[in-house]
């Protein structure tokens, strides 16, 4: 089954925090209130709170991506 | 002197300049190095001469010219001359007195690539008049050389940055992917490439990769312009070879002037190490990865004993806060929390929190499109690490021992 990660465009991004809101397993806010997003790939049990965070955010700052295969040219 | 000893002569970039301050005309290049002759393979001389960037990043430079040669489309190449590190003066030196050198790199990349666009990007005037000349000079067939003038701030040298603004956007980094190899001028593949990179290439192409390895070591060869500034009798760019001391590096600039206490290796974006610590380590990656240093822009900075590393530390995170692009969360407050810190310690004013230092640090790295917010992280990383007795002294509110007097180089503050 196919697994994702959750990052951020820093450049879109507003911190308006529903990330945090909506996805707490996988997103907290800095003092700042800007997402800090756990790296590690999310599993098909949370993807939908993912998914919801995504759908949510005003800026359109978070992606949802499918895990690539990691090669040795990043 | 026998073949050998004269391949091993330096000064190679800056050898003919002129003792009066002008410019190298195209004549007096033509006679010292030859007229600009068509190459074979160009990519793998510069291959075969492990040739690395200069402006930062050492990357190989035959990888960055075949990941473009490897894209579909007509490449352009951008010659970068930004150089936004306020302590780095090496390019500006390369571009007002010998551009025809520079421009002879970029159009043997430009032809190594099929390339018909060349676009210089500068940020100071005097470069920019000197590239103009120089280009009003030369007949390079089947090649347009074009001029842009970049803002002149730190971020502008950043490739996604130049790529941007030539494309009429803003001087500021982008996100990546795609990067300027990818997608770049015009959607085209790109060439972003280092000055005194393409400097070093005009010289490969005429001398040979062999002629290039003749100095520095095996794994980083051939020589390197230094912007050496601080406690030194004569701050200045210099051309040594890589893998000197420390010490053969200030003999170039006449000797300290002080005792030196610590080194800020790689300019702004650079890292402190310790005197001691560069007592017995050459002028190498190799050496200064055990330090958490690179050569990077080959800004370095002799620090004086009597100076106060957290005060000179503390007014670079202030510069490069001020200098953030402006466009990331974490960059912006984070950056300007640090300095915020920094300042208030240097001040004596209460309240400056050392874990919440520690804690700010740890989250601000790998936030940003670009790499700004880590330089910065690391810099100030690096100055806990090496100046350890003074943070401590100034996190207890002791006084700052310092004479006050800066020595690490600022531009005009904005």
């Amino acid at each position: 089954m196919a697994r994702h990660t959750l990052s951020v465009d820093p450049i879109a991004c507003d911190g308006r925090g529903l990330c945090a809101e909506l996805f707490p397993e996988r997103v907290e806010l800095d003092e700042w209130g800007y997402p800090i997003i756990d790296a590690e790939a999310i599993g098909p049990e949370l993807e939908k709170h993912a998914r919801r965070a995504v759908a949510a955010c005003p800026t359109l700052a978070l992606r949802l991506q499918r895990e690539t295969v990691r090669s040795g040219h990043r | 002197m026998d073949d050998r000893a004269a391949e091993r002569r330096l000064p190679r970039l800056l050898a003919g300049l002129r003792s009066d301050g002008m410019t190298v005309s195209l004549d007096m290049h033509a006679r010292r190095h030859g007229r600009l002759e068509p190459v074979r393979d160009l990519i793998s001389l510069v291959e075969q001469s492990g040739l690395t960037g200069r402006g930062g990043g050492a990357f190989p430079a035959a990888s960055k010219l075949d990941a473009v040669r490897s894209r579909r489309g007509r490449p352009v190449v951008v010659v970068n001359g930004a150089e936004g590190e306020p302590a780095s003066g090496k390019d500006k030196v390369l571009l007002v007195y010998a551009p025809h050198l520079v421009l002879d790199g970029a159009v043997l990349a430009a032809r190594a690539l099929g390339a018909r666009d060349v676009i210089v990007a500068t940020a100071s005037r005097g470069a920019g008049a000197a590239v103009a000349a120089a280009a009003a000079e030369r007949r390079d067939t089947g090649i347009s050389l074009q001029r842009v003038t970049v803002p002149d701030r730190f971020v502008a040298g950043e490739e996604t940055a130049l790529v941007q603004f030539i494309n009429g956007g803003a001087c500021l980094p982008t996100l990546t992917p795609p990067r300027p190899f990818e997608r770049g001028v015009g959607g085209a593949p790109t060439l972003v490439q280092n000055v005194e990179t393409l400097a070093h290439v005009a010289l490969i192409a005429r001398y040979g990769p062999q002629w290039f390895r003749a100095v520095g070591t095996p794994e980083e060869p051939g020589s390197t312009l230094v912007t050496l500034s601080g406690a030194v009798q004569d701050p200045g760019v210099y051309e040594i070879p890589l893998g000197v001391s420390f010490d053969e590096l200030l003999d170039e600039a006449g000797g300290a002037i002080a005792e030196i206490q610590a080194f800020l290796v790689g300019g702004y974006f650079g890292t402190w190490i310790d005197a001691a610590d560069a007592a017995s380590a050459r002028l190498l990656d190799a050496d200064l990865a055990p330090l958490r240093a690179t050569l990077g822009a080959r800004a370095i900075i002799a620090l004086p004993k009597g100076a106060c590393g957290v005060a000179e530390t503390a007014r670079v995170a202030r510069y490069l806060a001020a200098e953030s692009a402006g466009q990331c969360g974490p960059c912006v407050h984070g950056l300007a929390a640090i300095a915020d810190d920094l300042s208030q310690l240097v001040a004596r004013r209460a309240g400056v929190d050392e874990q919440r230092l520690h804690r700010r640090l740890g989250i601000i790295p790998g936030r940003g499109a670009c790499r700004h917010p880590d330089g910065a992280v690391r810099l100030v990383r690096s100055a806990l690490d090496v100046f350890a007795p003074e943070f401590a002294r100034h996190f207890r509110g002791g006084s700052c021992t310092g004479t006050g007097r800066p020595v690490v180089p600022m531009k005009k503050e904005r």
